[in-house]
């Protein structure tokens, strides 16, 4: 069967705008006093960078707004911060877990 | 992020917030409860998970009880509900059920045959905010998977759902049981997951109770079927890496160490079964002479969890016999699969014989080769009135 009719993947640069799909997620456990995120069949449990990372996914902000914001609030370096950003998302986005919205939104 | 650890792992074992540290050393919070709703089934598969002794409808809990269990699984921290059965689809309440699961904020799994299932109610199953669904194959086409669930155009209706699955908009899982007559369609199975735009794929290896274990010399496959299965696993795991994910569950007669089963005894699931009684896992009931409390009785689910006799008998590793108790893989696999103890040895607390250090896992290995080698080929079909055997038409 022809693979290239699939559907493929995101694969992620500094310009993609990642989203969550409607079936991943994020969300504070009150019990276990800690964030998971909630995928088919698994429970993730994200460091608080991926945390604050993954919340800034919201179909807007291309990943080098992200990276923006995480240099200026961590006085960090901004290549290392955006090559860290693009592995996490993209081990998400390879897993099905996280989308690129297609276009710019308003 | 640049530290080692992943800045995303999976769920290991977490205490309640307030928890005493190492109060609750060998049991945590479920993650994950199993909601059989029904053993009702259109399907007769010979390897079903369902006990021998199904639970007629007559005894199935109602909406509203669901509701309540719901409730109560919400508020002790259960994060993910899978609504399975026989079909859950029989129940005619399932939106109903979904769309309460939703408003308690538990993540909802459908795992179905789909074949009861039309475009419209998987919309409205959608709608009522059900996150993923898991349709069960039994072949890569109709000769031999029609025969496997012994229902007529069952095959291609699945294909349907799936794709109506993908439409609605909703991640989709292909669950492959695989054993020896069909193993053979393995490639052609990958290349269907691919193209219905499948998630997910498990490729599983039947487990040897109850239904599966009444018709093992049909399904046990050869050794060589093993060994070709975990190439073609290998290279298509390689191959489809981003594309879909495959988990692999081998058959554990010709493992070397048993599977972790349900994540450990009472440590991360339970099932619920139609009537609502609490099991450690789907086939617990297998092992005879062990009590089962009900969420029709008078205690909390979150008393059964910490406290019932059947949650605690197997927890953790004080109950575990040598060779588990100095093997240093105990809290890895946790003395694998207690219900194979049970059907292989008589008592559910010794060693699963699937593990070589069992002093008889020599003895199923062979027992498994002996019967792949006869190529006794006839099911015995599961269903309320003990089982059918094929070709004894009904």
């Amino acid at each position: 069967m022809d693979q290239s009719t699939r559907k493929s993947r995101p694969i992620y640069d500094a310009t993609s705008r990642p989203l969550i799909p409607r079936h991943v997620k994020l969300r504070f456990d009150t019990t276990r006093d800690r964030w998971v995120i909630l995928v088919p069949e698994r429970v993730l449990v994200p460091d608080d960078i991926a945390v604050e990372v993954l919340q800034l996914c919201d179909g807007q902000r291309r990943i080098q707004d992200m990276v923006d914001l995480l240099t200026a609030k961590y006085t960090a370096d901004p290549d290392l911060i955006l090559t860290d950003c693009l592995a996490l998302l993209q081990d998400l986005a390879n897993k099905g877990y996280l989308l690129a919205a297609s276009e710019p939104q308003p | 992020m640049t530290d080692q650890s992943p800045p995303i792992a999976d769920f290991q074992l977490i205490t309640r917030a307030g928890d005493e540290a190492g109060q609750k050393t060998t049991y945590g919070i479920p993650l994950a409860v199993l909601a059989e709703l029904t053993h009702r089934c259109p399907l007769q598969c010979p390897y079903c998970s369902n006990p021998l002794e199904m639970e007629v409808a007559s005894a199935e809990l109602t909406t509203a009880e669901w509701c309540r269990v719901m409730d109560e699984l919400a508020e002790i921290g259960v994060l993910q509900i899978h609504f399975s059965g026989g079909e859950p689809a029989v129940r005619k309440d399932l939106v109903d059920l979904v769309r309460h699961a939703t408003q308690v904020g538990l993540y909802s799994n459908l795992i179905t045959s789909a074949v009861m299932l039309t475009k419209a109610r998987l919309q409205d199953l959608a709608d009522a905010g059900l996150c993923h669904v898991q349709i069960s194959v039994q072949g890569s086409e109709s000769i031999v998977a029609d025969r496997v669930g012994r229902f007529k155009n069952g095959h291609v209706k699945k294909l349907q759902v799936a794709a109506w699955t993908r439409e609605v908009g909703l991640p989709l899982t292909i669950n492959a049981v695989m054993h020896r007559q069909n193993l053979h369609q393995l490639p052609e199975i990958i290349d269907m997951a691919v193209a219905l735009d499948a998630d997910r794929l498990e490729v599983a290896n039947v487990q040897y109770y109850g239904w599966a274990l009444k018709n093992r010399e049909a399904l046990i496959p050869t050794f060589a079927q093993v060994e070709t299965t975990n190439q073609i696993v290998a290279e298509a795991q390689d191959r489809l890496a981003g594309i879909l994910d495959i988990d692999y569950v081998v058959p554990d007669y010709y493992a070397q160490r048993p599977k972790q089963c349900m994540g450990g005894w009472g440590r991360q699931f339970f099932n619920i079964s139609p009537s609502g009684k609490v099991l450690p896992c789907h086939a617990a009931e297998s092992i005879t002479g062990m009590e089962f409390d009900s969420v029709r009785g008078n205690k909390s689910i979150r008393w059964i969890w910490d406290n019932s006799e059947a949650f605690n008998k197997y927890r953790g590793t004080g109950w575990m016999p040598e060779p588990c108790q100095s093997c240093e893989l105990k809290e890895v696999d946790f003395g694998g699969c207690r219900c194979q103890a049970f059907a292989l040895t008589g008592s559910a607390g010794n060693t699963d014989p699937a593990c070589a250090k069992s002093d008889l896992h020599a003895q199923i290995f062979a027992r498994a080769t002996t019967e792949s080698a006869e190529a006794q080929d006839r099911f015995i079909y599961r269903n309320f009135a003990g089982g059918a055997v094929e070709a004894e038409e009904l």
